[in-house]
C-alpha cells in the first residue's frame, strides 16, 4: 500500500508541468496537450482519494471526466485544424485579430 | 321704399368692372377688357340718368344709407349717399365724360402692355370720384378725395419706365399732400366744432351757432380751401398740374381737366353754407381764383407743348370756377364746371388724337397743316376752342358770361371800386388771353403747311377715338343751353326757363344777367381770336421760324415761357430748405445721435459677448477638455493589458487564481 502523499505529489508535478507548458508553448497543439496533462493530474487525485477513503464515487467521476475530455479533444482538434487550414499557422500569437 | 335705393349701383358697376379686369385681365383680350370697362362706365351713366329722372319727380332729393354706424374708436358716424341736384349734376358729368373717355382710351391705349391695368385704374377712378360727389359727410368726401388723388398718382406715372413720368406722379402726390393735410385739419375742426361730419347737421348748426365772420368758421373754410387749392391746382399749389400731363392723354382729359380737378369747386359749392358765413375766406377764394385765372392764362400763351397749353388753360378755367364760388355764384361755378368738362375733355382728346396721328409729336412747332390730314379732329378742335374762348352760343360762352356777370354784379352791389371790380377785370383780361392762346394753338397746329415729316404723314385716327370726339363736340357746342338765362332774346324764350338755375339753383342763389358785360366779354373773346389770327393765322409760321410773340413781348416772353420761374422758386424756397433740413436731420440726428447710440449699444453687447466667450473657452471648455484628456491618457495606459496574446491572458488568469487561492487559504481557517 503506497502512502497517499505519493499520488498527490505526482499529481502536483503533472499539473505544474501542464501549467508551465500552457504558458510557455506557442504551438496550439502543444498547449492543448498540456491542458490534457492538467486534466489527468486531477483524475489521478480523484482515483487516489477514492481508494484512500474506500469509496467508489471518485473512480466513477473519473470515467465522466475522461469521456468529457475525449469530446473536448474532438472539438478542440477540429478547431485547430480549421484554423490551420485558413491561416496556415497554429501559432497562438498570430491569433490576435480582436486586439487590433 | 326709398326711391333712390338704386343709386349705389352707380358705384357697383365700376367696382364690378375693375374686379373683372383685375381677375381676368390677363386672359381677356383688349376687346373684352374694353367692353367690360366701358360697359361698367356706361351702366353707371345709365344709373346717373335714372337718378336725374327720379330727382325731377322728387326735387328735394334723398339719402341712401350704406352703413348705419361706422365706428372708429369714440368716433361714430353713419355713412350714406346724398342725392340732390348738385350731386346728380356731378354724377352725370363724371359718368358721361367718363364713359366717352373710356371708349376713347380703348383706341388710344391700343397695344399697350398694361392695357388691362389702365382700365382697372380708370374704373377705380370713377368709383372714387363718385364716392366724392355722393358723400353725405366730410369723412366720406375725404375718402373719395384721397382715392382720386391715388388714382391720379397711379395714372400720371402709368408709363413709369420713364423716370420723368414717375417724378411727375410723385410731385402731384406730394403737392396734393400739402393741401390734403390742411383739408383733414379742416374736417377735424368741423367735427370738434359741430360734433358731426354730416352735411345736413353741420350746415343747419352753422347758421344757428355762428354769425357771419366767426373766427372758427373762417378757419374751417380757410383750411378746406387750402385743400381745394391743391386738388384744383390754384395758386400756390398749382405746380403739379402741368407736370401731370406726363400721363396718358385720356387721363389728362378725364382726371386733370374734366373731373378730379373740379373736386375743389364742388367741395366749396357743397360747403356753401359755411363759406357764406366767412366773408374773409370768400374774398380770398375769389381773389385767388381770379389771380390764378390770369396767371395761368399768361403762361399758356407762351407754351409750345399742346398738352402744356391745355394744362395751364385748365388751371386758368379752374380759377374762373373758384372765383365764381368765392363771389357766391355757385350756380355759375358749377355751370362752368359742366361746360368746361365737355370742351376741355374735347380739346385734350383732340390734342391726343393729333399726337396719336403724328407719332406722339406734341410740340406745336413741329406740327402744322393738320386741317387737311385730320379733318374730323380739326373740326372738333375748333368747336372745343370756340367753347373755351367763349364765342357766342358755344358752351363756354354761357358759363363764362355767368361768372363775369356775377363778378360785375358783385362790384355793382358794393358800389365802390371794391374787390369785385378787380376780380371782374382779372377775369376779363384772362378771357382775352384765353381766346388768344386757344386761337394760337389752333392756327399753329392745323393752319399753314406741315413743318415736319411727322405732321406731313399724319392720318386720321380710328372710330374709337373719333366717336367720343364727335359726341363731346356735340356737348361742347350745346351744353351751354342748359343754363341760358331766361331774359336772353330769342334763345331764352325758345328754351324755356333756365333749366340749370331751376335745377341746381334751388340750393343756391341766382346768377344775374347783364348785356353790357356779356357784350364786353364777347368783344374780348373776338379780340383775342383776332389777335391770334393776326399773329399766327395771317402769315402761318414756317419751319424753324421763331414765334412772333417772342419779338413782340421780348423778355416778358422768356418769363412766361419759364412759367414765371415758379418751379425754380419753389425749388429754392421750399424744396431746398426741406432737403437741407432732411440732410441735416439725417447727418446730425440719424447718423450721429441715433446711429451713434445704436452703435454704442451694439459695441457694448459685442464686448460682453467676447467676455462670456472667453469664460466659456477657458472655464467651461477647459474643464471639460482636461477631464476628457485625463480620461484618454488613463485609458491609453490601461489599454496596454489588452495585448491579444493568449498566454498573457492565461498568466493573468493564473495570477488571479493564485491570489484568490491564497486569500481563500488565509481567511477560511
Amino acid at each position: 500500500m503506497i502512502p497517499l502523499a505519493y499520488p498527490i505529489l505526482l499529481s502536483a508535478l503533472l499539473f505544474t508541468t501542464g501549467v508551465v507548458g500552457v504558458l510557455i508553448r506557442r504551438n496550439a497543439i502543444m498547449m492543448f496537450m498540456c491542458v490534457e496533462l492538467m486534466l489527468n493530474a486531477a483524475n489521478i487525485l480523484f482515483v487516489a482519494f477514492a481508494r484512500a477513503f474506500g469509496q467508489l464515487d471518485g473512480q466513477v467521476f473519473v470515467f465522466f471526466s475522461i469521456t468529457v475530455a475525449a469530446a473536448e479533444v474532438a472539438v478542440g482538434l477540429a478547431l485547430i485544424v480549421t484554423i490551420f487550414r485558413t491561416r496556415h499557422s497554429i501559432e497562438v500569437d498570430d491569433l490576435c485579430e480582436l486586439q487590433r | 321704399m326709398n326711391p333712390f335705393g338704386f343709386v349705389p349701383l352707380i358705384l357697383a358697376f365700376p367696382i364690378l368692372g375693375l374686379l373683372t379686369n383685375l381677375v381676368f385681365g390677363r386672359k381677356l383680350g383688349e376687346k373684352w377688357i374694353g367692353i367690360f370697362a366701358c360697359g361698367a362706365a356706361a351702366l353707371s351713366f345709365g344709373v346717373a340718368v335714372g337718378t336725374l329722372a327720379t330727382l325731377l319727380n322728387i326735387p328735394e332729393g334723398g339719402e341712401v344709407m350704406l352703413w348705419e354706424r361706422l365706428r372708429i374708436g369714440v368716433f361714430e358716424i353713419p355713412i350714406a349717399l346724398k342725392v340732390d341736384a348738385l350731386a346728380t349734376t356731378m354724377m352725370l358729368v363724371v359718368t358721361g365724360v367718363g364713359t366717352l373717355i373710356h371708349i376713347y382710351a380703348v383706341g388710344y391705349m391700343h397695344g399697350d402692355p398694361r392695357f388691362a391695368r389702365f382700365f382697372i385704374y380708370l374704373n377705380l377712378f370713377l368709383v372714387a370720384m363718385l364716392v366724392l360727389v355722393l358723400a353725405d359727410n366730410y369723412l366720406l368726401l375725404f375718402v373719395g378725395w384721397e382715392l382720386v388723388g391715388l388714382c391720379s398718382y397711379l395714372l400720371i406715372g402709368f408709363w413709369f419706365e420713364d423716370l420723368k413720368n414717375a417724378d411727375a406722379a410723385c410731385k402731384a402726390f406730394i403737392v396734393n399732400r400739402v393741401g390734403d393735410f390742411a383739408f383733414i385739419l379742416g374736417v377735424i375742426l368741423i367735427f370738434v366744432t359741430f360734433g358731426s361730419l354730416r352735411y345736413d347737421e353741420v350746415f343747419s348748426q352753422a347758421g344757428e351757432l355762428f354769425r357771419a365772420g366767426a373766427p372758427v368758421v373762417t378757419l374751417v373754410t380757410l383750411l378746406l380751401f387750402i385743400g381745394a387749392t391743391g386738388k384744383s391746382a390754384q395758386i400756390p399749389l398749382f405746380v403739379w398740374l402741368p407736370d401731370a400731363m406726363a400721363g396718358p392723354t385720356p387721363v389728362s382729359a378725364l382726371i386733370h381737366a374734366a373731373t378730379m380737378v373740379t373736386a375743389g369747386v364742388y367741395m366749396i359749392a357743397r360747403s356753401e353754407a359755411l363759406y357764406n358765413l366767412a366773408p374773409f375766406t370768400q374774398s380770398l377764394v375769389a381773389a385767388i381764383g381770379a389771380v390764378t385765372a390770369l396767371f395761368a392764362a399768361t403762361i399758356a400763351v407762351a407754351q409750345w407743348d399742346m398738352k402744356k397749353v391745355m394744362a395751364y388753360s385748365t388751371i386758368s378755367q379752374l380759377g374762373y370756377m373758384i372765383a365764381a364760388a368765392g363771389l357766391g355764384g355757385y350756380v355759375a361755378g358749377i355751370f362752368h364746371l359742366i361746360t368746361h368738362a365737355f370742351f376741355k375733355a374735347l380739346l385734350f382728346l383732340s390734342a391726343g388724337s393729333v399726337m396719336h396721328g403724328c407719332g406722339n409729336e406734341g410740340d406745336m412747332r413741329n406740327l402744322g397743316g393738320l386741317r387737311r390730314a385730320m379733318p374730323t379732329t380739326f373740326k372738333v378742335f375748333v368747336i372745343g376752342g370756340f367753347g373755351l374762348a367763349g364765342v357766342p352760343i358755344f358752351a363756354g360762352f354761357w358759363s363764362k358770361d355767368a361768372i363775369l356777370g356775377g363778378a360785375f354784379e358783385a362790384f355793382r352791389e358794393t358800389g365802390t371800386a371794391s374787390w369785385g371790380l378787380y376780380v371782374w377785370l382779372l377775369l376779363s383780361a384772362s378771357a382775352l388771353l384765353t381766346a388768344l392762346y386757344v386761337g394760337r394753338q389752333m392756327f399753329l397746329t392745323f393752319g399753314g403747311a406741315p413743318r415736319t415729316p411727322a405732321a406731313e404723314h399724319a392720318r386720321e385716327t380710328g372710330w374709337a377715338i373719333g366717336l367720343p370726339l364727335l359726341v363731346l363736340a356735340g356737348f361742347a357746342a350745346l351744353a351751354g343751353f342748359v343754363g341760358v338765362p331766361e331774359e336772353f332774346p330769342l334763345l331764352g324764350p325758345l328754351l324755356g326757363d333756365n333749366w340749370l338755375l331751376r335745377f341746381v339753383g334751388e340750393q343756391y342763389g341766382e346768377a344775374p344777367l347783364n348785356f353790357g358785360v356779356m357784350g364786353f366779354s364777347v368783344a374780348l373773346a373776338l379780340a383775342g381770336w383776332g389777335l391770334a389770327w393776326l399773329l399766327y393765322g395771317r402769315r402761318p409760321l414756317a419751319a424753324g421760324q421763331p414765334d412772333p410773340l417772342v419779338a413782340a413781348l421780348g423778355p416778358i416772353h422768356t418769363l412766361l415761357k419759364n412759367k414765371y420761374y415758379g418751379d425754380e422758386l419753389y425749388a429754392k424756397v421750399i424744396v431746398r430748405p426741406v432737403v437741407a433740413t432732411a440732410t441735416w436731420v439725417y447727418t446730425a440726428l440719424d447718423r450721429a445721435a441715433i446711429d451713434g447710440l445704436l452703435h454704442g449699444i451694439g459695441r457694448t453687447a459685442l464686448r460682453l459677448a467676447e467676455a462670456t466667450r472667453a469664460f466659456d473657452r477657458i472655464v467651461v471648455n477647459g474643464g471639460v477638455d482636461s477631464m476628457t484628456e485625463r480620461m484618454k491618457r488613463f485609458s491609453r495606459e490601461f489599454r496596454m493589458i489588452q495585448t491579444g496574446r493568449l498566454q498573457d491572458y492565461l498568466i493573468l488568469m493564473l495570477a488571479s487564481a493564485a491570489v484568490f487561492g491564497i486569500v481563500l487559504y488565509l481567511f477560511t481557517r
